[in-house]
């Protein structure tokens, strides 16, 4: 037989009520079930040579990914892990990274069509129906359940010695504790630890970029500048956690612009220190606008005024920033007069 | 070889062996496993197992897939990532952040990208494969919601879904909080500030899981072992499960002829499903990894090292946390201070609401099923119009959803948008509370619009879009009537009557007290299915009259 020829019972005329034949409604109830309609032949069914080509189409796509495995490790063993190679419209992209995952992404995609065109063009697409029988046991087999259960719960004499019983969920109980007292050292107790920064009487306020300490006149007016408390370095095994608490901001206010008195007071020739840690969840705080003296928190938009006790004038905040008293020290450098009076970041239950 | 095995075999193999000659290999295989595992009763079951066909069935493989991907991507990176916070001076290939202080894990990261050839690949394959996870899950589980799919016996497979949507989740966040870059440590910052809201127990529990202050050194030790062992070990198994109950309670289907709730219509597992689920398989893992090898995703090294007291602009969770962001980002910042202590409203509502938002939508098949009474199994599919209550309070929850998406990147809508950031901060604290209740209202409508629709259909048949001209001059438009199948698939939903609290009084003329969760039922009931909350379908009469009356128009 030539791949031309169609077996006679494929042909469409041999196919009886198939081909979209409209059925007769049911007289009495045209919504009942008609059932299962007739099973429509595909190309591939009725002409040998279409059932070649889906054939080949497999077979193609299977070659693909043969050959796109070649290529990936051909990639790999090729291109240096550090060129970068421009591809349009993407830009600049790692050369190896792009061909690893393009060789890849086809060697897979390949074996995936192909399958999914086998299984959809030569295959069986003719639908059968399986019968679904109820989740629930049927009731003997209920019975016979309830009834062991009940001869083994009675066999155990659970319910009479309530004394075994007692003991036994006592101890069942208990027994977890062990594994929750196992978990205290995990941590130490917070004690006071949240209250208390790096910041005292008389410790240098260092500049966090040049890392010396500062004057009133390095200080200018609409700069924003960091600190951190002198002899905190960044090989300090406790830098991280230490940091993340006496982080400090330094911005110069006009005198007469600040409105707060204690601010004011806290101030030194304008200069105001407010800790970077945001009271709302702890972000550092890094956007100043100069015009408004509003200092912006990036993850979660709250706003203070910091010409205004940093006070929340915007953003889901829910207190000021802690202010740090500054002064000059005898060689003109600006210093702390002491820790903040108040716990730096996010609130908790024990702040008060 | 033959001979061996017929003088060891029984004596019955033997007699067979010798009628038959020596069976192929395979079956031998075969044979020898099902003597030690008895996989033929399983196979009897399921190799020939019936699965219906509609595009919608494919979401809960997209899940599947990527589920394995990352396990296999995952187990690659354990080899190269060092779980540790020491700090370390960088050395390596990428030179802008040459000299810096990091800690081993974000140095390990950088050199699995950067040193490792294919690890920025498999990293990469990794995200984004978590990032269809996801939404795959997402997708799924709203398909599965507003099909009905989740009505008995399938409301504990629902919830072993809910399960992994949620670990799946935790999942995630611990796994991009593991390199330790700039942004990932503002996340655990996050996380730290919204645990020390919590009332009485939040500061120790901080202290707990850091191991002291926060960031401490070591968290990234512990969050590993969450994401690599505890949490996927957990969702494994809720995976197993959530596959044995689907081969088990069998796939539902949609309505249409032949298709009832006692049977399934579908393909056989061998060889289609077999083909195209295999076949699916890769093409997920084809197109995850063409687009890892275009699409960068989470740079670390232009983020830089985890700093506490430094942090980028533009900062945001991956999308599935999004919804939580938003709810921090709207909230007002209420404190209440009391008696040396305070009560951080503004972390702690949004911590509450968070699994309050995810628990509404996994209680609901649970509510359904009280309103409705309804005991039988079900496994035809409800087309979402055909339930438009449950398809309202979907959307409803979805809108909730997407506003807290929303208000979790007001910054980016911000700045893309040219709009003002407290503006959109006021949307949303709007919209939390209004737009659900619009997005119901609206879809309840547009439900029960369909509904008529659907009944217009039946009983006058399909517009063809043929103006027909009378002879008199009047112009009409021909309906075709549909066919017996399109009829049946059109009526063969099921319409509930609103529960009735029956009787005030029993049989002996005393009065009986209604309890409260009666009337509340009775209320759900009417609201569910009562006169304006559905369209009674098209009577076998009705169709009749109009079709036989005066024939077709």
């Amino acid at each position: 037989m030539s791949s031309q020829d169609i077996p006679e019972e494929n042909l469409p005329a041999e196919q009886g009520t198939a081909h979209g034949a409209v059925r007769v409604a049911d007289e009495k109830n045209p919504f009942a079930d008609p059932g299962l309609p007739p099973h429509e032949h595909r190309i591939q069914d009725i002409d040998e040579r279409a059932a070649k080509r889906s054939e080949r189409t497999v077979a193609l796509l299977f070659t693909l990914s043969m050959l796109a495995t070649v290529a990936f490790i051909a990639s790999y063993v090729t291109i240096p892990v550090d060129r970068s190679v421009y591809i349009f419209p993407l830009g600049h992209l790692s050369a190896l990274n792009f061909a690893l995952g393009m060789t890849l992404g086809v060697a897979l995609f390949a074996i995936g069509a192909g399958a999914v065109h086998w299984a959809r063009t030569l295959m069986s697409d003719q639908e059968l129906a399986d019968e679904r029988h109820p989740i629930e046991a049927p009731s003997e087999v209920r019975a016979k359940v309830m009834d062991d259960f009940r001869q083994g719960a009675k066999e155990s004499a659970l319910g009479r010695r309530k004394l075994i019983r007692n003991t036994m969920f006592g101890a069942l109980a208990l027994f977890p504790l062990s594994g929750v007292v196992l978990l205290r050292d995990l941590g130490p107790l917070p004690g006071t630890k949240l209250r208390h920064t790096l910041w005292s009487k008389g410790k240098l306020l260092v500049n966090m970029n040049t890392n010396e300490p500062m004057r009133p006149s390095d200080i200018i007016v609409g700069s924003l500048t960091f600190a951190k408390p002198e002899g905190l370095e960044e090989h300090d095994h406790e830098f991280q956690t230490e940091i993340a608490k006496a982080a400090l901001m330094l911005v110069r206010i006009q005198p007469d612009d600040i409105k707060d008195k204690r601010q004011l007071e806290w101030s030194h020739e304008g200069i105001v220190a407010y800790s970077k840690i945001c009271t709302h969840v702890g972000c550092p705080i890094s956007l100043y606008e100069q015009q408004t003296h509003h200092a912006l928190c990036p993850c979660h938009q709250s706003t203070f005024d910091l010409a205004d006790g940093a006070r929340v004038i915007f953003g889901p905040a829910g207190h000021a920033l802690p202010q740090l008293r500054i002064g000059v020290n005898d060689e003109g450098y600006l210093e702390a007069l002491g820790d903040f009076d108040e716990p730096v970041g996010p609130a908790f239950w024990e702040r008060g | 070889m033959s001979t061996t095995t017929s003088t060891t075999g029984t004596p019955a193999a033997d007699a067979a062996g010798r009628s038959r000659g020596k069976a192929p290999a395979g079956e031998r295989v075969a044979d020898w496993a099902d003597g030690r595992l008895g996989i033929y009763s399983l196979a009897k079951a399921n190799m020939r197992k019936i699965f219906p066909d509609h595009w919608s069935f494919m979401l809960g493989e997209v899940c599947l897939y990527s589920f394995l991907i990352i396990i296999l991507t995952g187990v690659y990176l354990t080899l190269f990532f060092h779980p540790s916070m020491n700090e370390v001076e960088y050395h390596g290939s990428y030179v802008p952040l040459q000299g810096q202080l990091m800690s081993e894990a974000y140095k390990s990261t950088l050199d699995i990208s950067f040193d490792v050839r294919g690890g920025l690949l498999i990293r990469q394959i990794h995200h984004w494969a978590a990032l269809v996870f996801l939404a795959g899950m997402f997708v799924h589980m709203m398909r599965v919601f507003f099909t009905g799919a989740f009505r008995k016996p399938r409301e504990i497979n629902w919830l072993f879904g809910f399960l992994l949507f949620v670990l799946g989740m935790f999942t995630g966040f611990t796994g991009y909080s593991l390199p330790d870059d700039l942004l990932s440590g503002t996340g655990i910052r996050f996380m730290e500030g919204a645990i020390l809201s919590v009332p009485i127990v939040g500061t120790y529990l901080s202290f707990f899981l850091f191991g002291g202050e926060f960031p401490g050194d070591d968290f990234v030790a512990r969050f590993f072992s969450i994401h690599v062992l505890l949490l996927p070990g957990i969702m494994l198994g809720l995976v197993v499960a959530h596959l044995i109950l689907v081969f088990y309670h069998k796939h539902t289907q949609f309505a249409g002829p032949g298709k009832t709730n006692k049977n399934v219509v579908g393909m056989p597992l061998l060889p289609v499903y077999m083909a195209k689920a295999g076949g699916f398989f890769f093409l997920v893992f084809g197109v995850l990894a063409a687009i890892s090898a275009i699409a960068t995703i989470n740079p670390i090294w232009a983020l830089g090292p985890y700093r506490p007291d430094m942090v980028s602009t533009g900062a945001q969770p991956d999308w599935y946390m999004g919804f939580s962001e938003g709810l921090i980002r709207v909230m007002p910042g209420w404190e209440i201070n009391f008696w040396g202590h305070t009560l951080v409203l503004g972390v702690f509502i949004p911590l509450l609401i968070f699994p309050l938002v995810l628990v509404a939508i996994a209680v609901y098949p649970f509510i359904e099923s009280w309103v409705t009474g309804d005991k039988r199994e079900h496994h035809i599919l409800d087309r979402p119009r055909n339930a438009p209550t449950r398809t309202a309070f979907g959307v409803a929850w979805i809108t909730l959803y997407f506003v807290l998406l929303v208000g979790g990147g007001n910054d980016i809508w911000a700045t893309h948008f040219h709009l003002s950031i407290n503006a959109i901060t006021w949307f949303v604290r709007v919209a939390f509370f209004v737009a659900p209740v619009v997005a119901f209202i609206v879809t309840k409508r547009i439900c029960l619009g369909l509904q008529r629709r659907d009944k217009d259909k039946v009983l006058h048949g399909r517009e063809s879009g043929i103006i027909k001209r009378l002879p008199h001059g009047e112009f009409i438009e021909v309906h075709e009537p549909l066919s017996q199948e399109q009829l049946h698939t059109l009526t063969a939903h099921e319409q509930y009557k609103p529960v009735e609290i029956g009787p005030t009084v029993d049989e002996n003329g005393v009065e009986r007290k209604v309890k409260a969760t009666e009337k509340l039922r009775a209320k759900l009931s009417k609201g569910y299915y009562g006169e304006d909350a559905q369209i009674p379908k098209p009577t076998v009469e009705e169709y009749k009259e109009i079709t036989s009356g005066h024939g077709h128009h």
